[in-house]
């Protein structure tokens, strides 16, 4: 198949899971579980000679091929795509910036839905990750569970009766398991809650990371819950701290200071989502902080009702296609950061009046 | 405000929520924060080189430390001092090798000893025989470099015939040279 077209395509379509439409997904962007497997016969990555390497890569290719569910999966050998390519598949978070800098024989598959993706000779042999939209992690287990068995069925996995799955770093080892919650906080974040929401959750096992920090004029307001640790605690255990007793809290407090925004003032508020969305659609060039700063706005007034003629899943595709090699990718050519910011703004443009009176794009 | 990693203008501040010491924040030009931002949640090397250091403090002599550092794996040939310095094991060896000193760490790490939760299905290989594997393909390499193919075929066969073995559900004694290691069918009937 030729990787070019798949590319093209791939840029103008988004994942299902930016949808926008499982539980709890005016909060929740996403919920993403990954697990991390060796193959018992090789040594980890770091000491595994090129030809290893390859054959590591063939192996589970070959075993992955064989596996009759999976007849749709595209395979790309990141080796041979382009700077650009690699870029634009890290955006997508269908593979990790380290994958996509380091050297050597390396490969990521997925499916056309980019629900899952197994990257090969990553930090490990397979990194296996499923994402899916909003707040569920029950469906996203039952699929990485059944991805895992079905690996396990051609793979001899290194395993440890006492350690469990072995992991090239110590940090993994056990399950092996990260589920990542990737959270929309704005209404925490302007009434300036977040830290204490953050600071009281710091000694139950989970790691929070501000990925667009208060503090910063340029603010995202995304942030992501993860499990600390992988052994002693069951897969089931680890995504019920994070799915049922975090996360759930989190959201019940952005809920509450959404409520207390609108109660307070809900004409600065609407004020306040209405001027961005009128920047984000008239801007000529525009940066992509500001446009994460915007967007965010405008998601969340969207998820208040106080924007209606914008669908949630045109906000989370906006975040992910006004990043660089995305702007790349559907223009066709590399652009200078000056470019992209002009290249940014049309986009922005052609889809939000788009949206506005027909609800649908694509 | 310049990035403090080059002399770009600093667009992005992130701030750590999670770092021991309280937040911390970082002021980053775009590239820097995208790099920053799209390492793991937790960086490993940063908590396995704090929970070293804590490990450090708590026992060792810099003599007994200096020892340790030169312990290295038969299988793989890591040291503990690159384990140390690099945060990621060579093999899954490792953990046999240095158990005793990989357990403090591991409790560090995750307040706990043992695994709990999935497991294999099918039988897992022993250590020793996981190890065997790689050192049997190390041989293996070594043999189609110096054009011993007979000998690299036969590594093969035994590699094979190992990995057919642990393919069965349990142990059994079955013909040499089962051809279907990639398709053997998970047993039923035997656990």
């Amino acid at each position: 198949m030729n990787q070019e077209t798949d590319f093209n395509a791939l840029a103008r379509n988004s994942g299902e899971w930016l949808r926008g439409t499982g539980p709890e997904s005016d909060i929740v962007i996403s919920s993403r579980i990954r697990l991390a497997r060796n193959l018992a016969d090789f040594p980890f990555i770091r000491r595994c000679s090129d030809e290893d390497r390859d054959s590591i890569e063939r192996t589970v290719r070959a075993r992955m091929e064989a596996i009759e569910d999976w007849n749709d999966i595209r395979y790309i050998d990141i080796e041979e795509l382009s700077e650009i390519d690699r870029q634009f598949l890290v955006e997508r978070q269908l593979i990790s910036r380290e994958i996509a800098d380091a050297d050597g024989s390396r490969a990521v598959a997925m499916d056309p839905g980019e629900q899952y993706s197994v990257m090969i000779n990553e930090e490990d042999h397979l990194r296996i990750q499923v994402m899916q939209s909003g707040l569920d992690l029950d469906a996203a287990w039952a699929r990485i569970d059944s991805l895992d068995d079905q690996l396990e069925g051609s793979i001899l996995y290194a395993f440890h009766e006492k350690y469990g799955y072995l992991t090239a770093c110590p940090t993994n080892v056990g399950t092996g398991l990260r589920v990542s919650v990737m959270l929309h906080l704005p209404a925490l974040v302007i009434t300036r809650q977040i830290e204490k929401v953050f600071r009281s959750m710091q000694r139950i096992n989970v790691t929070v990371r501000g990925l667009y920090g208060e503090g910063s004029q340029y603010s995202g307001d995304f942030y992501q819950v993860s499990n600390q640790v992988t052994l002693g605690h069951s897969e089931k255990a680890l995504l019920s701290l994070v799915g049922d007793e975090v996360v759930p809290q989190i959201i019940q407090y952005e809920r509450k200071a959404r409520a207390f925004l609108v109660e307070q003032n809900q004409q600065d508020l609407h004020d306040d989502v209405s001027r961005a969305l009128g920047i984000l659609s008239t801007a000529k060039k525009i940066s992509s902080e500001e446009t994460m700063h915007y967007l965010s706005k405008v998601r969340m007034g969207v998820n208040l009702g106080l924007i209606d003629d914008v669908e949630l899943a045109t906000i989370n595709k906006l975040f992910i296609h006004t990043q660089p090699a995305h702007l790349q990718k559907l223009h066709g050519r590399m652009l200078g950061s000056s470019d992209r910011n002009v290249q940014r703004a049309s986009y922005l443009q052609r889809h939000l009046h788009g949206e506005q009176g027909e609800g649908e794009f694509n | 405000m310049k990035c403090q990693y080059c002399e770009k203008p600093a667009t992005f501040h992130i701030t750590e929520l999670t770092e021991p010491n309280g937040p911390k924040v970082m002021h980053l030009c775009e590239e820097h924060a995208r790099n920053f931002l799209q390492k793991e949640a937790t960086s490993p090397v940063a908590s396995v080189a704090g929970a070293l250091a804590k490990q450090l403090q708590l026992g060792q002599t810099k003599a007994e430390l200096e020892e340790l550092d030169q312990k290295e794996c038969p299988v793989c040939g890591i040291s503990f001092f690159e384990f140390r310095n690099t945060g990621r094991l060579g093999c899954p060896y490792d953990y046999s090798f240095f158990e005793s000193d990989l357990i403090p760490l591991l409790t560090n790490i995750h307040d706990a000893t043992e695994h709990v939760g999935k497991r294999p299905r099918r039988l897992a290989a022993s250590a020793d025989s996981q190890a065997r594997m790689i050192q049997l393909r190390r041989e293996m390499e070594e043999a189609v470099e110096l054009e011993d193919y007979e000998r690299a075929s036969e590594i093969r066969d035994e590699l094979k015939r190992m990995e057919s073995d642990l393919n069965q559900p349990a142990p059994e004694e079955t013909a040499n040279g089962n051809e279907d290691e990639a398709n053997s069918p998970e047993g039923e009937d035997q656990s």
